[in-house]
């Protein structure tokens, strides 16, 4: 699969590679959820960048504005993000 | 980090002096240190009680201020919002705006706030200050901010939210004077702003952000260290085996390293009834006092070393940051339950003891999991069951080798037992989260904070606070159920003697009962001891002795051989199995009904666990009887 394609799959949070970052566009919850995840800076527009997980890949944790929370892939696959970069936060991100 | 900083203009207002010591509401969102300056301030005048009817703990505690005045400080759960959408959440909001039951509404509000975290956490800025009651910003965490190369001016913060705020770090007592200067006297009320409304989120971040960019707030570093521990912690090879170390850790102190504490608490509750029964004249008082309530509350005391050790390890633990990473990787077994990860630790803490597994579930956050984790943590094997354990199978179970030198048919059994306590556990849990307790669908949320050295200071605190709990339940539940059983087994007095056990109110109630306990293959004597053993398990070892008129010199080997002689092997698997499955701690029940905010999950819990014991042993008592004839 060429690179420009693998990053225009990315989707949701649940999608990022560990280290990988992406602007949140939509929460796709029920809407007390979505509030929850937005006081806590899942916000559109925000940056998340996924980290280091449970064995098997779930729970997740994410990293958003320096503070992070681990959320269960069937919360994260509802994440709507895009744009995602791996640059500098991959680095970071291990 | 001296004096508060207070902005030009605001009116200063001396706080409102009633009747009664003023009271000090402090709020913050989960993880910003909130507790840590709350015990930083009130020390050991604390009191942890229950609001009615809900789960929510009230933690209210007294702090000493200049010329022997003194403030209520009341620990509000931590929240990330003043929306009523959870049980913490409504309970914040209730006593802020003074709309709780019986609770007066606080004079002033402490906001404590990570300050390493600032832009998330001002967003519960706006809705407190727009309470308009005086509040101190309470910027915590100072040191760590200033460590990884992050500030923020206090003068300029406190301008920009027309209230004061103080740059302080609790865990080290600095800038703590500036919080004294709030709670003496002079303090600003917040000055009308224009705050943005809570139901808009992202407006409300907007404005945090905008604040914390006026307030020349720099973030500090990512925490290096945080990630080069994590890269271990939650390494995909390492962390399990991590994991399972600390796990095996836990359980080696709580049982080998406990056991000679336990010995001594035990020798020493022997003693000093041996010293206070030689100084009564021998009969009826004697009895009561050394056999009723030196030994029940002796039984139940002899938990306390495994308890503190428990809840040290707890407090390590949570106050590491590796409790979080833990429940990360518990989370995908426990989901297998119904359950989260943060359930963990209260079931391995039921391995030890019920009671402490039920107090170490308030760090679960969502409700419907917590109270799951409540019903099934007495299902878990704790040591007072093993003394009935090791005693029916020592009696019925000869020892003979099964895989070689490494399991003997002993331990095979006990190890049955074990597993039959948590395949219980576990159904049940399925069933409850498949039922009542169905998750509301809340997202499963972590947060992960950076790993912290514990201070010596709140790990002891929350020993202490435990302890306490504890203490009090074994003083008051456990007395009171020791002294009624007491006076069952030791009445009615015929010729002013005290009648054989056989002849008491127990002994004619074990009879009665008998019928009942029939079918499970037991007798009235069991019977009897299935009733003094609601105090605490392993009670019914020294009630069959006594039946069986065992000096407590014989030894159990006499007590082995007679119920050898009472008991069919049918009835013995039934017994074991009748002991796996009933709630038969009264510590517990009451424990369970402090934590749940009422009688009623107790009450379910009870009846599900005896109706499941009897079944349990009815269907044992048959299956035996029908193998061996």
């Amino acid at each position: 699969m060429p690179a420009s394609a693998a990053a225009a799959a990315v989707s949701t949070l649940a999608d990022l590679v560990p280290g990988q970052s992406g602007v949140l566009t939509l929460l796709d919850l029920p809407d007390g959820d979505a509030q929850r995840l937005m006081e806590l800076g899942f916000l559109p527009g925000s940056v998340i960048v996924a980290a280091r997980s449970a064995p098997g890949g779930d729970p997740r944790v994410y990293r958003v504005e320096g503070t992070e929370f681990a959320l269960r892939r069937d919360t994260a696959r509802h994440i709507h993000v895009e744009g995602s970069s791996i640059g500098r936060a991959a680095e970071e991100g291990r | 980090m001296s004096a508060a900083s207070h902005c030009d203009g605001c009116p200063v207002a001396v706080l409102p002096v009633h009747g009664h010591p003023r009271l000090v509401g402090l709020v913050g969102p989960p993880n910003s240190g909130k507790s840590t300056l709350f015990n930083r301030l009130t020390g050991l005048r604390q009191k942890v009680a229950n609001y009615p009817g809900v789960t929510v703990e009230e933690r209210r505690g007294r702090a000493r201020l200049d010329g022997d005045t003194e403030v209520v400080l009341i620990d509000l759960p931590g929240v990330y919002s003043l929306t009523p959408r959870s049980e913490d959440e409504r309970v914040t909001r209730d006593v802020l705006a003074g709309e709780m039951a019986g609770q007066q509404k606080p004079d002033a509000i402490l906001l404590i706030l990570d300050s390493t975290n600032l832009k998330r956490h001002l967003v519960l800025a706006a809705p407190v200050l727009a309470l308009g009651l005086p509040t101190l910003v309470v910027l915590n965490m100072a040191d760590e901010l200033e460590a990884r190369g992050g500030s923020v001016d206090p003068a300029a913060l406190a301008e920009q939210l027309g209230a004061p705020v103080a740059l302080v770090s609790a865990a080290k007592g600095e800038g703590i004077q500036t919080v004294y200067d709030f709670l003496n006297g002079a303090v600003g009320v917040p000055r009308a702003m224009d705050l943005p409304t809570l139901a808009d989120i992202p407006k409300c971040r907007q404005w945090a952000v905008r604040v914390g960019d006026q307030a020349g707030y720099a973030a500090p570093a990512p925490p290096i260290w945080t990630r080069r521990l994590d890269a271990v912690f939650l390494h995909p090879v390492a962390g399990p085996l991590i994991f399972l170390a600390v796990v095996v850790a836990v359980f080696q102190m709580i049982f080998s390293a406990a056991r000679p504490l336990m010995d001594l608490v035990d020798a020493g509750v022997r003693a000093s009834g041996a010293w206070v029964g030689a100084l009564l004249p021998a009969g009826a008082l004697r009895s009561l006092v050394v056999e009723g309530v030196w030994g029940g509350v002796g039984s139940v005391l002899v938990f306390l070393p495994q308890i503190l050790i428990l809840f040290l390890f707890i407090g390590l633990l949570e106050d590491s940051g590796y409790l979080a990473r833990a429940a990360l990787i518990a989370d995908r077994t426990m989901r297998k339950a119904g359950l989260q990860g943060k359930s963990f630790l209260p079931l391995l803490s039921a391995y030890a003891c019920a009671v402490p597994a039920v107090l170490a579930s308030r760090t679960i956050e969502n409700k419907r999991d917590r109270i799951a984790t409540i019903l099934i943590a007495p299902f878990m094997t704790c040591s007072a069951r093993l003394p009935v354990y090791t005693l029916i199978i020592a009696a019925f179970i000869p020892e003979r080798p099964l895989l070689g030198p490494f399991l003997g048919t002993r331990a095979a059994a006990m190890l049955g037992l074990y597993v039959l306590g948590f395949l219980a556990a576990f159904g049940t849990a399925r069933l409850l989260k498949s039922s009542v307790l169905k998750s509301d669908g809340s997202p499963f949320l972590l947060e992960m904070p950076p790993y912290r050295r514990p201070t010596l200071r709140q790990i002891a605190l929350r020993m202490y606070d435990r302890a306490k709990i504890f203490l009090r339940r074994a003083g008051t539940v456990i007395l009171g159920v020791a002294i009624v059983l007491w006076v069952l087994a030791h009445l009615p007095l015929s010729a002013g003697q005290m009648p054989e056990i056989a002849n008491s109110v127990a002994g004619t109630l074990g009879r009665a009962l008998e019928p009942l306990v029939r079918p499970l293959g037991f007798d009235w004597r069991i019977a009897i001891g299935l009733v003094t053993s609601l105090a605490a398990r392993e009670v019914i070892v020294g009630t069959l002795g006594t039946l069986y008129g065992m000096d407590a010199g014989s030894g159990t080997a006499g007590l082995q051989a007679a119920l050898r002689h009472d008991l069919t092997p049918g009835g013995a698997v039934a017994l074991l199995v009748f002991f796996a499955f009933a709630m038969q701690c009264l510590s517990t029940v009451a424990v369970v009904r402090r934590e749940t905010g009422g009688w009623r999950w107790p009450a379910i819990q009870f009846a599900y666990m005896s109706l499941l014991a009897y079944s349990g042993a009815f269907v044992a008592n048959r299956v035996v009887t029908a193998f061996l004839g």
